[in-house]
């Protein structure tokens, strides 16, 4: 098979970069003198002003709690199952009257990819991902979620993309 | 010692001391200039946290590369790889000690304490060294900066650098020789090297932008390749050749490569303020230009305000070098040899010819170098740019960037 070479024709004639260099010298001097919108992060965070987080933002897990204070997962196992990174540790438990609930229930957030299955999945409306971000520790293993932790988060929780819905109206 | 000796030797301490701290003071400057001046061109603040504006990012920086871990590639020529970061910071700074940065100063004749009799006779040049040689001193040196870069890059042992290394010394013989012959212009001009002289000629005629227009646009451009800026920073080529020449190189001995690119850079500006426009000369006026025989008010305001006007003119340039980094891509390697050695060497040869030429005749007809000969020597250049730019535009004047030939097949 003969080989062939495809000649690509380029625009030679056509060009300078005289005329282009100028134009581009005149963009980037009208850039200098636009508003800047550099975030100021400490001072200024995502919840306040020019900047919001999207409620479909996936961060860090919340597990949400009834009435009196419980997490509301009854440890059925589907979201550690449905979890890509595996990163789900359940340890199922069973009381006297045959209510099921986690007995260890452990998220390691360094391998979660935030996908949001859990979120997805549960059946219950326990586990969420939450609309946060500012997660900083200073050893790796403070980033291994306990139950105790997961339900003591504050922060908003996602609203997951909804296909019924795709623009979140 | 006698007095003589002994004011020379205090005022040239003095001299180099002061030009020594202003560069590396100005370095700083420059380098948040950059960086701050690239946020804002990108719609960005750029580094503002530490000290007021961000100015002390760039100490802080340095203390951060003094004491980080040297590291030296195993198969590194350990000599080399040392001596290149230091032959190319020396050289840059070296070059600044020709190019005089205000008005000369009184001759002085005092006793001090220690010292006893100090006595300066002649004028003080703002300059630490009028070297008779002047602007050869300047393409000289600078040429000899090449060669840190190029050994940088063959004593890392590493494929990348190496390349990074030999194109900045093609880069350099493509960009000397047009750099040269533009400024033979400037020496038909002034009839001398030294550069006080050619300040001086520009004080009488007109600056010599004006006089020989195409010469500084030529410097310019060569000026971009000589310091290794975008658009022709191809020896580092961060896209292609992971940092080119420095790449191997860490903690201080990298740093000394950035650092003595910024001094080049302000080096150049001052070469090309000095050139071109003016040096330390304040434009349409006179009383700037009269030598202070005596120790005055007059003399020491005269000094310094010429010496703000020539930083402020160099400060311009830089700041054309940092707008023109944040605009333009890197350009290919063979438009690089194309625009040297193909459009700029022959334009260069070309301009020498014809400038000789009206100088020869101006000489013949025995016009005085006032601003009327300035005013002649502009008029023939205005159609030599025009013919130029009407070449380098790909002789179209109208039509858009934009277009481009559909492709077929
Ligand atoms: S967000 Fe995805 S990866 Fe993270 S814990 Fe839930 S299912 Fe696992
Ligand atoms: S899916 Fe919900 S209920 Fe089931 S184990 Fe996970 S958190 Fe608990």
């Amino acid at each position: 098979m003969a080989i062939r070479v495809k000649v690509m024709r380029r625009p030679e004639r056509e060009v300078s970069y005289l005329r282009a260099t100028l134009k581009g010298m005149a963009v980037t001097f009208s850039h200098l003198l636009q508003p800047k919108v550099t975030m100021q992060y400490p001072e200024e965070t995502a919840q306040e002003g020019f900047w919001h987080l999207s409620s479909r933002w996936r961060g860090t897990h919340r597990m949400l709690t009834d009435e009196q204070g419980r997490a509301k997962c009854v440890a059925c196992g589907l979201c550690p199952q449905i979890c890509p990174a595996n990163c789900i540790k359940l340890v199922p438990g069973e009381d006297e009257d045959g209510h099921r609930y986690p007995l260890i229930y452990e998220i390691d957030e360094f391998r979660c990819v935030f996908c949001g299955y859990c979120q997805e999945v549960c059946p219950e409306e326990a586990i969420h991902v939450g609309v946060h971000y500012e997660n900083a520790e200073y050893q790796r293993e403070r980033f291994v979620y306990d139950l105790e932790r997961l339900c003591a988060q504050t922060h908003p929780v996602s609203t997951l993309w909804d296909p019924s819905d795709p623009r979140g109206e | 010692m006698t007095p003589e000796l002994k004011g020379l030797l205090l005022v040239s301490a003095i001299k180099v001391l002061l030009v020594f701290v202003a560069l590396l003071v100005g370095v700083l400057v420059v380098i948040w200039v950059e960086r701050r001046g690239a946020g804002f061109m990108q719609d960005r603040l750029g580094p503002n946290r530490v000290g007021p504006l961000g100015l002390l990012q760039n100490v802080a920086d340095g203390l951060k590369n003094l004491v980080k871990e040297e590291v030296v590639p195993a198969r590194a020529d350990r000599v080399i790889f040392y001596l290149a970061p230091l032959m190319s910071f020396v050289t840059a700074l070296i070059l600044f000690a020709v190019i005089p940065f205000g008005a000369p100063l009184p001759p002085f004749d005092v006793t001090l304490p220690l010292l006893g009799r100090v006595v300066h006779e002649g004028p003080i040049p703002l300059m630490v060294a009028d070297l008779p040689v002047g602007f050869l001193f300047i393409i000289a040196i600078s040429s000899v900066a090449v060669y840190g870069i190029t050994l940088a890059g063959w004593a890392s042992n590493s494929k990348y650098s190496l390349l990074g290394g030999l194109r900045a010394s093609a880069q350099m013989i493509s960009y000397e020789l047009a750099l040269g012959s533009s400024l033979i212009v400037v020496l038909l001009l002034a009839g001398n090297v030294m550069l006080s002289e050619i300040v001086a000629a520009q004080q009488r005629m007109v600056w010599f932008v004006f006089a020989a227009t195409l010469a500084y646009l030529m410097l310019h451009i060569a000026a971009f390749a000589e310091t290794n800026r975008l658009p022709f920073d191809l020896p580092e080529a961060e896209a292609e050749l992971v940092a080119g020449y420095h790449a191997e190189y860490s903690a201080m001995k990298y740093a000394m490569f950035p650092l003595s690119e910024y001094v080049a850079l302000i080096t150049m500006s001052a070469f090309i303020t000095t050139l071109f426009f003016g040096g330390w000369d304040i434009p349409f006026t006179a009383w700037d230009e009269q030598a202070a025989a005596t120790w005055s008010l007059g003399a020491v305001l005269r000094t310094s305000m010429t010496a703000l006007v020539f930083l402020g003119k160099t400060f311009f340039f830089v700041w054309v070098f940092v707008w023109v980094r944040w605009t333009l891509p890197r350009f290919r390697y063979d438009q690089l040899m194309f625009l040297g050695w193909k459009v700029l060497l022959p334009t260069a040869l070309a301009y020498i010819v014809v400038m000789a030429t009206a100088v020869l005749v101006l000489e013949r007809w025995g016009i005085a170098q006032d601003w009327k000969y300035g005013l002649i020597l502009f008029l023939v250049n205005v159609p030599l740019v025009a013919a130029v730019v009407f070449g380098l535009d790909r002789r179209r004047v109208l039509a858009g960037t934009q277009r481009r030939v559909p492709m077929e097949g």
